[in-house]
């Protein structure tokens, strides 16, 4: 049996990973990718300590916030590529008419 | 194994259930309706927004638990909707000519208005976190298409990225922050987690103040709160006029109804520990929205940092956390979606395609050309800056001397100085307008029916609430007395 402090542990190094991404990365679809890779760490979380507590709640949630993820994906990708038709680029540097 | 049917209580989701009955309505008519004259679309969804405040009054003053405690439909829940339901309306009536103007009428755009307001009354109305997290991003996914929905405009498809990436970046903090709480209390119920933060042997556990952590940050990225609020200028300033005037009052307002629930009730024993956060982040949110403004020429941008100003002044409402304080939250959200949205009715008005007239130099010499419109955003000025008799002085009066009562002086003196720096950079519009000489031609003003009927609602709601404000403020406190 491996303990639920393990999984939170994995969890939150999967959260800071996709974390990095969002604040490093500059290809919009990779920071994309990134927030569904904090999304799924959650969802590792709600999993495990559903185990862990032996109730439904966290499982009824995972699934959700993967409907959920996948409307964000949907909306996400449509803007993308809206995006690329106007500008040819999804580097977020060059997205960058307004500023302070 | 039993398989319990729950009991469905399909009346108390009234309000919602006609909307989004409505919106797909508005959806399958729009279909039918000859390009470009999309403007039946709008009237019906204006019907469905009506009989959505019907069914809300009939639902007021009796608080019930529905769908397995999934949502409480109490009074707080109620005026929230009201709150919406103007938002909308007013954003709807603003848009008809606009959208028409700019080319891009299409039935989908009230649809969308539509279920974003959906999304916001289940956040109001949410007594499960599952029920908020799903409002938030029913509301969400609805606005990431509106600001973008001008497909042509680059400004308008950076705003929606932008939009996007932050809004789904501050949603995973606030899951994180939701899964966190489900570790330490056991449950995602909002009665349950008070009732388990009621023994007090528990509130020192990391993980719920990790999680109450994670919350306020998914909910401060939502109200615009200093540190959180880099996106809220480049949004606002890109997306249609309209939809900004939506996001910056129905948005907010759905994310305070969220952030007071979880808050003041769920969480009130840690109450000693956000306390200190949230006063540190009211005086950042006030002060940087308030300096920021000033030196902003673009009148769009100006009302964002206007907009992070006022999400810190209501605050204040959290950090005195009384009943009047809550009540003047409610009092001051509905006050400012008339001043709000009244003043971005007027900047849609004064623009057209390809001549927007956004830059604050642009406004010079208006007062002696349109003195009538002029006069309209001068009331929306003075309301937005606090000067009586206007609802944004009551709203900002019951605010502070809410902190003064429950003892913090110096916060409410710090949140006056905030309003007198305000004064400089809404009166400069006012001065603009009638003490300079126009600095160019104006092509003249196409008003319209629906357009004149939103500045007006706009401008009676303003000085209604502001000189006769007690049966406003009674129902604002009947509202809160009932967190069950």
């Amino acid at each position: 049996m491996i303990p639920l402090s393990y999984y939170l542990i994995l969890s939150a190094v999967l959260f800071t990973v996709g974390v990095i991404g969002v604040l490093v990365r500059r290809n919009a679809i990779v920071i994309f990718m990134s927030i569904e890779l904090m999304l799924n760490a959650v969802n590792l979380s709600f999993v495990a300590i559903s185990k862990h507590l032996d109730s439904l709640d966290g499982q009824i949630f995972v699934l959700f916030v993967m409907t959920v993820a996948a409307a964000e994906v949907a909306v996400g990708l449509a803007i993308i590529i809206n995006l690329f038709r106007n500008k040819e680029t999804v580097n977020v540097d060059e997205i960058n008419i307004m500023k302070w | 194994m039993d398989l319990v049917i729950p009991k469905i209580d399909v009346v108390s989701l009234g309000p919602e259930l006609i909307l989004s009955i409505a919106a797909i309505f508005v959806l399958l008519v729009s279909v039918f309706l000859p390009k470009g004259r999309k403007d039946p679309a709008a009237y019906l969804s204006l019907l469905g927004i009506f009989f959505a405040f019907v069914s809300s009054i009939f639902l007021w003053g009796n608080p019930r638990y529905s769908f397995n405690n999934m949502i409480l439909v109490d009074n707080f829940a109620l005026f929230f909707n009201s709150i919406f339901l103007i938002a909308a309306g007013l954003s709807i009536l603003m848009s008809v000519n606009y959208l028409e103007e700019q080319e891009m009428s299409h039935g989908e755009f009230y649809a969308l208005i539509l279920f974003a307001t959906v999304g916001m009354m289940f956040m109001a109305a949410g007594s499960n976190l599952i029920t908020i997290f799903l409002g938030l991003e029913t509301m969400s996914i609805s606005i990431y298409v509106l600001a973008g929905f001008f497909r042509r405009s680059n400004k308008s498809n950076e705003s929606a990225l932008k939009y996007l990436l932050l809004g789904a970046f501050s949603s995973a903090f606030l899951l994180y922050g939701i899964a966190m709480m489900y570790g330490a209390t056991g449950t995602t119920d909002l009665k349950g987690i008070s009732e388990y933060l009621s023994k007090a042997a528990y509130l020192k556990d990391p993980m719920l103040l990790a999680g109450m952590g994670l919350l306020l940050v998914g909910f401060g990225f939502k109200i615009a709160s200093v540190p959180f609020h880099m996106w809220t200028p480049d949004v606002y300033e890109g997306a249609p006029t309209s939809i900004t005037a939506f996001m910056s009052v129905g948005v907010k307002a759905a994310a305070f109804a969220a952030f007071v629930r979880v808050f003041l009730y769920s969480l009130w024993n840690l109450q000693p520990d956000w306390n200190h956060v949230l006063w540190i982040l009211a005086v950042l949110t006030m002060t940087l929205g308030n300096v920021v403004a000033i030196s902003q020429n673009n009148i769009k941008r100006m009302l964002a940092y206007s907009s992070i100003a006022h999400a810190g002044y209501i605050m204040i409402g959290m950090v005195a956390s009384s009943e009047l304080g809550t009540s003047g939250i409610l009092f001051y959200m509905l006050a400012y979606a008339f001043m709000n949205l009244g003043a971005f009715g007027v900047i849609i008005l004064y623009g057209r395609k390809g001549e927007e007239n956004l830059d604050i130099n642009d406004y010079s010499g208006m007062g002696f050309k349109y003195p009538g419109l002029a006069l309209l955003m001068t009331v929306f000025m003075f309301s937005l800056a606090g000067i009586p008799p206007t609802a944004g002085f009551v709203g900002k009066f019951y605010i502070f001397s809410a902190a003064i009562k429950s003892g913090y002086i110096w916060l409410a003196i710090i949140g006056v100085m905030n309003s007198l720096v305000s004064v400089y950079y809404y009166l400069r519009i006012t001065v603009m307008m009638y003490m300079k000489e126009p600095v160019k031609e104006f092509a003249g003003l196409k008003w319209s029916p629906s357009m004149a009927i939103a500045l007006i609602i706009a401008v009676i709601g303003t000085l209604l609430i502001g000189i006769f404000p007690s049966p406003y403020l009674d129902l604002a406190r009947q509202s809160v007395q009932l967190f069950m």
